[in-house]
Protein backbone atom coordinates (compact mmCIF):
# COMPACT_ATOMS: atom_id res chain seq x y z
CA UNK A 1 0.00 0.00 0.00
CA UNK A 2 0.85 3.75 -0.34
CA UNK A 3 2.08 3.67 3.35
CA UNK A 4 5.74 4.12 2.82
CA UNK A 5 8.18 5.20 5.92
CA UNK A 6 8.53 8.57 4.82
CA UNK A 7 4.63 8.96 4.66
CA UNK A 8 5.31 7.81 8.14
CA UNK A 9 7.26 10.11 9.49
CA UNK A 10 5.37 12.93 8.38
CA UNK A 11 2.55 11.84 10.29
CA UNK A 12 4.69 11.26 12.91
CA UNK A 13 6.14 14.86 12.86
CA UNK A 14 2.75 16.13 13.23
CA UNK A 15 1.34 14.01 15.44
CA UNK A 16 4.49 14.63 18.27
CA UNK A 17 3.59 18.41 17.52
CA UNK A 18 -0.23 18.31 18.28
CA UNK A 19 0.58 15.81 21.45
CA UNK A 20 3.70 18.01 22.60
CA UNK A 21 0.80 21.29 22.46
CA UNK A 22 -0.99 19.68 24.45
CA UNK A 23 0.65 17.67 27.06
CA UNK A 24 3.99 19.94 27.02
CA UNK A 25 5.56 16.76 28.42
CA UNK A 26 7.78 15.31 25.61
CA UNK A 27 8.52 11.81 26.98
CA UNK A 28 4.42 11.82 27.03
CA UNK A 29 4.06 13.05 23.96
CA UNK A 30 6.65 10.54 22.26
CA UNK A 31 4.92 7.32 24.13
CA UNK A 32 1.69 8.57 22.76
CA UNK A 33 2.58 9.36 19.62
CA UNK A 34 4.49 5.40 19.50
CA UNK A 35 1.48 4.05 21.23
CA UNK A 36 -1.25 5.55 18.75
CA UNK A 37 0.87 4.61 15.58
CA UNK A 38 1.94 1.01 16.40
CA UNK A 39 -1.64 0.53 17.08
CA UNK A 40 -2.54 1.54 13.47
CA UNK A 41 0.06 -0.09 12.30
CA UNK A 42 -0.56 -3.34 13.30
CA UNK A 43 -3.94 -3.37 12.90
CA UNK A 44 -5.72 -5.58 10.49
CA UNK A 45 -7.73 -2.57 9.17
CA UNK A 46 -7.39 -1.81 5.06
CA UNK A 47 -7.44 2.03 4.32
CA UNK A 48 -8.89 3.69 1.50
CA UNK A 49 -5.83 5.92 1.37
CA UNK A 50 -3.36 7.99 3.27
CA UNK A 51 -5.92 10.47 4.42
CA UNK A 52 -8.25 7.98 6.08
CA UNK A 53 -5.06 6.37 7.92
CA UNK A 54 -4.03 9.69 8.98
CA UNK A 55 -7.85 10.57 10.25
CA UNK A 56 -7.79 7.30 11.86
CA UNK A 57 -4.61 7.36 13.51
CA UNK A 58 -5.07 11.09 14.65
CA UNK A 59 -8.33 9.37 16.54
CA UNK A 60 -6.45 6.86 18.29
CA UNK A 61 -3.51 9.98 19.40
CA UNK A 62 -6.80 12.00 20.41
CA UNK A 63 -8.34 9.04 22.88
CA UNK A 64 -4.90 8.62 24.20
CA UNK A 65 -4.15 12.44 24.99
CA UNK A 66 -7.16 11.96 26.98
CA UNK A 67 -6.49 9.40 28.99
CA UNK A 68 -3.46 10.58 29.61
CA UNK A 69 -5.19 14.25 30.95
CA UNK A 70 -7.55 12.34 32.84
CA UNK A 71 -4.72 10.43 34.82
CA UNK A 72 -3.19 13.83 35.28
CA UNK A 73 -6.17 15.98 36.24
CA UNK A 74 -6.11 13.66 39.04
CA UNK A 75 -3.22 14.61 41.03
CA UNK A 76 -3.22 18.42 39.82
CA UNK A 77 -5.46 20.97 40.86
CA UNK A 78 -6.30 22.78 37.96
CA UNK A 79 -8.29 25.62 39.29
CA UNK A 80 -5.74 26.69 41.51
CA UNK A 81 -4.36 29.62 40.12
CA UNK A 82 -0.51 29.78 38.98
CA UNK A 83 1.61 32.89 39.07
CA UNK A 84 1.35 33.48 35.55
CA UNK A 85 -2.30 32.97 35.68
CA UNK A 86 -2.40 36.15 37.87
CA UNK A 87 -0.51 38.12 36.13
CA UNK A 88 -2.82 37.33 32.69
CA UNK A 89 -5.42 38.32 34.89
CA UNK A 90 -3.67 41.52 36.02
CA UNK A 91 -2.73 42.70 32.59
CA UNK A 92 -6.23 42.10 31.61
CA UNK A 93 -8.10 43.97 33.88
CA UNK A 94 -5.29 47.13 33.20
CA UNK A 95 -6.90 47.04 29.60
CA UNK A 96 -10.19 48.45 30.95
CA UNK A 97 -10.82 52.07 33.01
CA UNK A 98 -12.19 52.50 36.49
CA UNK A 99 -16.25 51.83 34.62
CA UNK A 100 -14.50 48.92 33.25
CA UNK A 101 -14.84 50.46 29.23
CA UNK A 102 -11.56 49.64 26.85
CA UNK A 103 -8.92 51.88 27.89
CA UNK A 104 -8.85 54.06 24.28
CA UNK A 105 -5.80 52.78 23.57
CA UNK A 106 -5.93 48.93 24.44
CA UNK A 107 -9.50 48.86 22.36
CA UNK A 108 -9.56 45.58 20.47
CA UNK A 109 -8.40 46.50 16.84
CA UNK A 110 -9.96 45.55 13.65
CA UNK A 111 -7.87 42.37 12.29
CA UNK A 112 -9.00 43.25 8.64
CA UNK A 113 -9.55 39.91 6.57
CA UNK A 114 -7.61 37.66 9.38
CA UNK A 115 -8.80 34.46 7.36
CA UNK A 116 -6.23 35.24 4.84
CA UNK A 117 -3.25 34.68 7.15
CA UNK A 118 -4.90 30.85 7.87
CA UNK A 119 -2.62 30.59 4.62
CA UNK A 120 0.58 31.41 5.72
CA UNK A 121 2.77 29.44 7.05
CA UNK A 122 4.31 32.23 9.14
CA UNK A 123 1.40 32.58 10.16
CA UNK A 124 0.73 29.10 12.00
CA UNK A 125 4.70 29.35 13.46
CA UNK A 126 3.08 32.31 15.31
CA UNK A 127 -0.09 30.41 16.30
CA UNK A 128 1.79 27.85 17.85
CA UNK A 129 4.06 30.00 19.65
CA UNK A 130 1.18 32.13 21.35
CA UNK A 131 -0.56 28.48 22.23
CA UNK A 132 2.63 27.46 24.15
CA UNK A 133 2.60 30.86 25.72
CA UNK A 134 -0.39 29.95 27.71
CA UNK A 135 0.55 28.39 31.21
CA UNK A 136 -0.12 24.95 31.30
CA UNK A 137 -3.62 24.62 33.03
CA UNK A 138 -5.20 27.39 30.83
CA UNK A 139 -3.46 26.26 27.87
CA UNK A 140 -4.98 22.11 28.70
CA UNK A 141 -8.72 23.15 29.62
CA UNK A 142 -8.34 25.48 25.79
CA UNK A 143 -6.84 22.78 23.55
CA UNK A 144 -9.87 20.58 25.32
CA UNK A 145 -12.12 22.52 24.71
CA UNK A 146 -11.08 23.61 21.12
CA UNK A 147 -8.57 20.99 19.69
CA UNK A 148 -10.03 17.35 21.27
CA UNK A 149 -14.07 19.56 20.65
CA UNK A 150 -15.20 18.53 24.21
CA UNK A 151 -18.42 20.20 25.32
CA UNK A 152 -17.75 22.80 28.09
CA UNK A 153 -19.84 20.84 30.76
CA UNK A 154 -17.29 17.65 29.77
CA UNK A 155 -14.39 19.28 30.21
CA UNK A 156 -15.00 20.63 33.36
CA UNK A 157 -16.38 17.50 34.43
CA UNK A 158 -13.20 15.76 33.35
CA UNK A 159 -11.14 18.06 35.05
CA UNK A 160 -13.11 18.42 38.14
CA UNK A 161 -13.90 22.05 37.72
CA UNK A 162 -16.61 23.78 38.10
CA UNK A 163 -18.57 25.19 35.22
CA UNK A 164 -17.47 28.88 35.74
CA UNK A 165 -14.40 28.44 36.49
CA UNK A 166 -14.24 26.65 33.48
CA UNK A 167 -15.71 29.43 31.19
CA UNK A 168 -13.27 31.90 33.61
CA UNK A 169 -10.16 29.80 32.12
CA UNK A 170 -11.86 29.70 28.57
CA UNK A 171 -12.00 33.48 28.51
CA UNK A 172 -8.48 33.72 29.68
CA UNK A 173 -7.01 31.79 27.35
CA UNK A 174 -8.52 33.35 24.66
CA UNK A 175 -7.97 36.68 25.55
CA UNK A 176 -4.54 35.69 25.99
CA UNK A 177 -4.16 33.99 22.39
CA UNK A 178 -6.00 36.98 21.48
CA UNK A 179 -3.32 39.63 22.67
CA UNK A 180 -0.82 37.49 21.46
CA UNK A 181 -1.58 37.82 18.01
CA UNK A 182 -2.78 40.99 17.87
CA UNK A 183 0.85 42.26 19.48
CA UNK A 184 2.42 39.83 17.04
CA UNK A 185 1.26 39.00 14.28
CA UNK A 186 -1.89 41.69 13.23
CA UNK A 187 -1.18 45.33 14.41
CA UNK A 188 2.46 45.42 15.83
CA UNK A 189 2.57 48.57 16.38
CA UNK A 190 6.20 48.64 17.58
CA UNK A 191 7.84 45.72 15.44
CA UNK A 192 9.73 47.63 12.83
CA UNK A 193 12.91 45.25 11.73
CA UNK B 1 -25.71 48.51 30.71
CA UNK B 2 -23.33 46.10 30.08
CA UNK B 3 -19.47 47.11 30.71
CA UNK B 4 -16.82 46.07 28.08
CA UNK B 5 -15.53 43.83 30.13
CA UNK B 6 -18.81 41.97 31.01
CA UNK B 7 -19.06 41.66 27.36
CA UNK B 8 -16.02 39.90 26.81
CA UNK B 9 -17.09 37.10 29.23
CA UNK B 10 -20.21 37.04 27.16
CA UNK B 11 -18.38 36.71 24.05
CA UNK B 12 -16.30 34.17 25.02
CA UNK B 13 -19.29 32.65 26.29
CA UNK B 14 -21.06 32.61 23.58
CA UNK B 15 -18.72 30.35 22.23
CA UNK B 16 -19.62 27.51 24.60
CA UNK B 17 -23.06 27.77 24.95
CA UNK B 18 -26.11 29.40 23.85
CA UNK B 19 -26.60 32.49 25.61
CA UNK B 20 -30.47 33.20 27.32
CA UNK B 21 -32.48 35.76 25.48
CA UNK B 22 -31.56 38.38 27.90
CA UNK B 23 -28.27 37.87 27.78
CA UNK B 24 -28.03 38.24 24.24
CA UNK B 25 -30.44 41.65 24.07
CA UNK B 26 -27.73 43.12 26.27
CA UNK B 27 -24.77 41.88 24.39
CA UNK B 28 -26.87 43.42 20.99
CA UNK B 29 -27.18 46.91 22.95
CA UNK B 30 -23.96 46.97 23.97
CA UNK B 31 -22.26 46.00 20.67
CA UNK B 32 -24.41 48.70 18.62
CA UNK B 33 -22.33 51.35 20.36
CA UNK B 34 -19.06 49.75 20.91
CA UNK B 35 -16.02 49.08 18.55
CA UNK B 36 -13.84 47.89 20.31
CA UNK B 37 -16.54 44.85 21.29
CA UNK B 38 -17.34 44.08 18.01
CA UNK B 39 -13.87 43.54 17.06
CA UNK B 40 -13.23 41.64 20.33
CA UNK B 41 -16.20 39.80 18.67
CA UNK B 42 -14.67 39.01 15.33
CA UNK B 43 -11.40 38.09 17.14
CA UNK B 44 -13.43 35.18 19.39
CA UNK B 45 -14.84 33.93 15.87
CA UNK B 46 -11.63 34.11 14.46
CA UNK B 47 -9.58 32.15 16.88
CA UNK B 48 -12.67 29.49 16.77
CA UNK B 49 -12.02 29.40 13.12
CA UNK B 50 -8.09 29.19 13.50
CA UNK B 51 -8.37 26.14 16.00
CA UNK B 52 -10.52 24.25 14.17
CA UNK B 53 -8.08 25.15 10.81
CA UNK B 54 -5.25 24.17 12.87
CA UNK B 55 -6.80 20.62 13.58
CA UNK B 56 -7.54 20.13 10.06
CA UNK B 57 -4.24 21.32 8.70
CA UNK B 58 -2.91 18.60 10.89
CA UNK B 59 -4.71 15.83 10.50
CA UNK B 60 -5.89 16.37 6.58
CA UNK B 61 -4.05 13.74 5.23
CA UNK B 62 -3.57 15.93 2.26
CA UNK B 63 -1.62 13.64 0.45
CA UNK B 64 0.49 16.18 -1.01
CA UNK B 65 2.08 17.24 2.34
CA UNK B 66 3.94 14.05 1.64
CA UNK B 67 6.03 14.72 -1.01
CA UNK B 68 7.74 17.68 0.24
CA UNK B 69 11.10 18.57 0.95
CA UNK B 70 11.05 22.31 0.16
CA UNK B 71 14.56 24.37 -0.04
Amino acid sequence: MLIDNEFIEAVRRDMLKFAQLQLRDAALAEDAVQDALTAALTSERSFAGRSAFKTWVFGILRNKIVDLIRQNSRTTNISSLSDDEQAMDESFDALFNNSDHWQSNNRPQNWGNPEESLREQRFWEVFEICLNHLPENTARVFMMREFLEFETAEVCSELAISVSNCNVILHRARNGLRRCLEGSWFAPGERRC
Amino acid sequence: MLSCKESTHLLSEALDRPLGTGERIKLEMHLLICNGCRNYRYQMDFLRAACKNFTSRNEAGDDESGKKPTE
